[in-house]
C-alpha cells in the first residue's frame, strides 16, 4: 500500500517549512496543501481542532500537529538521514535547544521586530541574550547538529532566514556579525545547504508580506 | 559502577514532581536535592545556566533540564515501565498533549493566581475551555496513557495545582459536574501509590493559603 503523506502548511510560516525540510531530507513523497490563514480550510480545522494552526502532517489520514512533534514523528517513522542523534543524552540536548528556540528566542526576536518603538531597545536586548546563548552553544561546530544539519538547525530556521528578512523590513538590527560572528557563519552555511535553500520562501514575497503587516499596523494607530 | 542519579527539585513545583514520579515508576535510585528558589544553589546555576530553574536531572554528572525533556531522557535510558507509547503516532499524540498542558493550561492557571476579582471570570472561562479539550481527549480512558499511567498523566499533574488554587481562592473551575471524566481521573491518580507520594496536597494547600489566601480575604 502506498504511503499517503500530506502536509497542510503556509508558504511563509517557518514552522511549516521545518516539516518540509524534514520530509525532503528523508526523501519522503508528500502532497503539499497551502492554506490561507485568514480563511482557514475545513480540512485544517478538522485536522487540528485544538490549535487550528499549520503545520499539520497527515500520514495515512492520521493528523499530527505542532512542528517539533511532527519532526520527531517523521524521524521515528522514516529512518533515513536521522534528524535527532542516537544517544539519549544528545537527544535530550537537541530537544532542550529546540524548546529554547521556540519558547524563548522566537518570541523575543518577534517581539523586538513588532513592539512599540519605545519598547524596542529593551526588546532587542532580550533578543540579543537569546542569540548570545545560541552563539555559545554553537561554539566551533559547523551546525548545531555537528557536521550536518539536525533537529536544532531545522528548529532554528527562523533565525537562519526569517530574521534577516524582518531586519530589512522593520529596520531593526538583530543578528549582526560583530555581536554574533559564529551564528552569522552558521546562518551562511545553513542557507547554503541545498535542502534548506530549496525550501525557503522567496525573500521578496516574504518581505512584501511583512511590509503589508507594518503598513496596516501603522495605519491602525 | 552504581548509576549516579541526582535530582535538583523543589517540593512545590509540579515540574519537579513529574521527575520524581518517573524515577519512582521505574524504580530508579536517586539522590534528591531540595532547592530554595529564593536562594538558588551554585550547583543549580552551574547545571542549568540557561534557565536557572528546577528540575535538573544529573546523570553521571551530566545535567538535563526542562521537565518534559528529562522525562523523555529517563524513558530512553531506563527501559522498564515505559512512560511513552512505542508506536510513533501514539507517541506524537502524547507529546502533543503534554505540550498543550504546559503551553495552554499552565499559563492560564498561573495567571488566575496572580489576577484579581473581575479578571477571574475571563481566566476561568479560558481554563475551562482547556479543561473541556482535555476532558474530550480523556474520553472513557482510565488514564490519558490508556490502562496505565503515562507521559501525559505525569505532565497533567499540574491539574492538582489547579485544584489547590481553586480551593485556596474559593473558585469553581474544575467541578465534578462540568468535568466528570477529569474528576474521576484525578481520584485515580491520587490513589496511585507513586503519585500519592509525589504531590503533598495538604502541604500545598497550607502553603497556598498563606501566600494567596490573603487575596480572597481582601475582596
Amino acid at each position: 500500500m502506498a504511503e499517503e503523506v500530506k502536509l497542510i502548511g503556509m508558504w511563509g510560516s517557518p514552522f511549516s517549512r521545518r516539516v518540509e525540510i524534514a520530509l525532503k531530507l528523508k526523501g519522503v513523497q508528500y502532497e503539499y496543501i497551502d492554506v490561507d490563514l485568514t480563511n482557514k480550510s475545513p480540512l485544517l480545522l478538522k485536522s487540528n481542532p485544538v490549535h487550528k494552526k499549520v503545520p499539520v502532517l497527515l500520514h495515512n489520514g492520521k493528523p499530527i500537529a505542532e512542528s517539533l512533534v511532527i519532526l520527531e514523528y517523521i524521524d521515528e517513522t522514516w529512518k533515513a538521514n536521522p534528524i535527532l542523534p542516537q544517544h539519549p543524552y544528545d537527544r535530550a540536548m537537541a530537544r532542550f535547544w529546540a524548546k529554547y528556540i521556540d519558547e524563548k528566542c522566537l518570541p523575543a526576536l518577534w517581539n523586538a521586530c513588532w513592539c512599540e518603538k519605545k519598547d524596542r531597545e529593551k526588546a532587542v536586548e532580550e533578543g540579543n541574550v537569546c542569540l548570545k546563548t545560541l552563539e555559545n552553544e554553537l561554539k566551533d561546530k559547523k551546525f548545531f547538529g555537528g557536521e550536518s544539519i539536525g533537529f536544532v538547525d531545522i528548529a532554528a530556521n527562523f533565525i537562519g532566514f526569517w530574521v534577516g528578512v524582518l531586519e530589512d523590513v522593520v529596520g531593526v538590527e538583530l543578528l549582526t556579525i560583530d555581536k554574533f560572528p559564529i551564528l552569522c557563519k552558521w546562518r551562511d552555511e545553513y542557507v547554503g545547504c541545498s535542502v534548506i535553500k530549496e525550501n525557503l520562501p522567496s525573500k521578496e514575497k516574504l518581505g512584501a508580506y511583512f511590509r503589508t503587516r507594518v503598513e496596516s499596523a501603522s495605519q491602525s494607530k | 559502577m552504581a548509576e549516579e542519579v541526582k535530582l535538583f527539585g523543589m517540593w512545590a513545583s509540579p515540574f519537579s514532581r513529574r521527575i520524581e514520579v518517573a524515577l519512582k515508576m521505574k524504580g530508579i535510585q536517586y539522590e534528591y536535592i531540595e532547592e530554595d528558589l529564593s536562594n538558588k544553589s551554585p550547583s543549580l546555576l552551574n547545571y542549568n545556566p540557561v534557565h536557572k530553574k528546577v528540575p535538573v536531572l544529573l546523570h553521571k554528572g551530566k545535567p538535563v533540564a526542562e521537565s518534559l525533556v528529562i522525562l523523555e531522557y529517563i524513558d530512553e535510558t531506563w527501559k522498564q515501565n515505559p512512560i511513552l507509547p512505542a508506536d510513533p503516532y501514539e507517541k506524537a499524540m502524547a507529546r502533543f498533549w503534554a505540550k498543550f498542558l504546559d503551553e495552554k493550561l499552565w499559563p492560564a492557571a498561573k495567571k488566575v493566581v496572580l489576577s484579581k476579582g473581575e479578571e477571574h471570570k475571563g481566566l476561568i472561562e479560558e481554563i475551562q475551555e482547556h479543561l473541556k479539550t482535555l476532558e474530550s481527549e480523556l474520553k472513557e480512558k482510565k488514564f490519558f496513557g490508556g490502562e496505565s499511567l503515562g507521559f501525559v498523566d505525569i505532565a497533567a499533574n499540574i491539574i492538582f495545582w489547579l485544584l489547590v488554587v481553586q480551593e485556596t481562592l474559593g473558585l469553581d473551575i474544575l467541578t465534578e459536574d462540568k468535568f466528570p471524566g477529569l474528576h474521576e481521573w484525578n481520584h485515580r491518580l491520587l490513589d496511585d501509590a507513586v503519585f500519592k507520594e509525589c504531590v503533598s496536597m495538604e502541604r500545598l494547600l497550607a502553603s497556598f493559603k498563606v501566600r494567596f489566601g490573603a487575596l480572597t480575604a481582601s475582596k
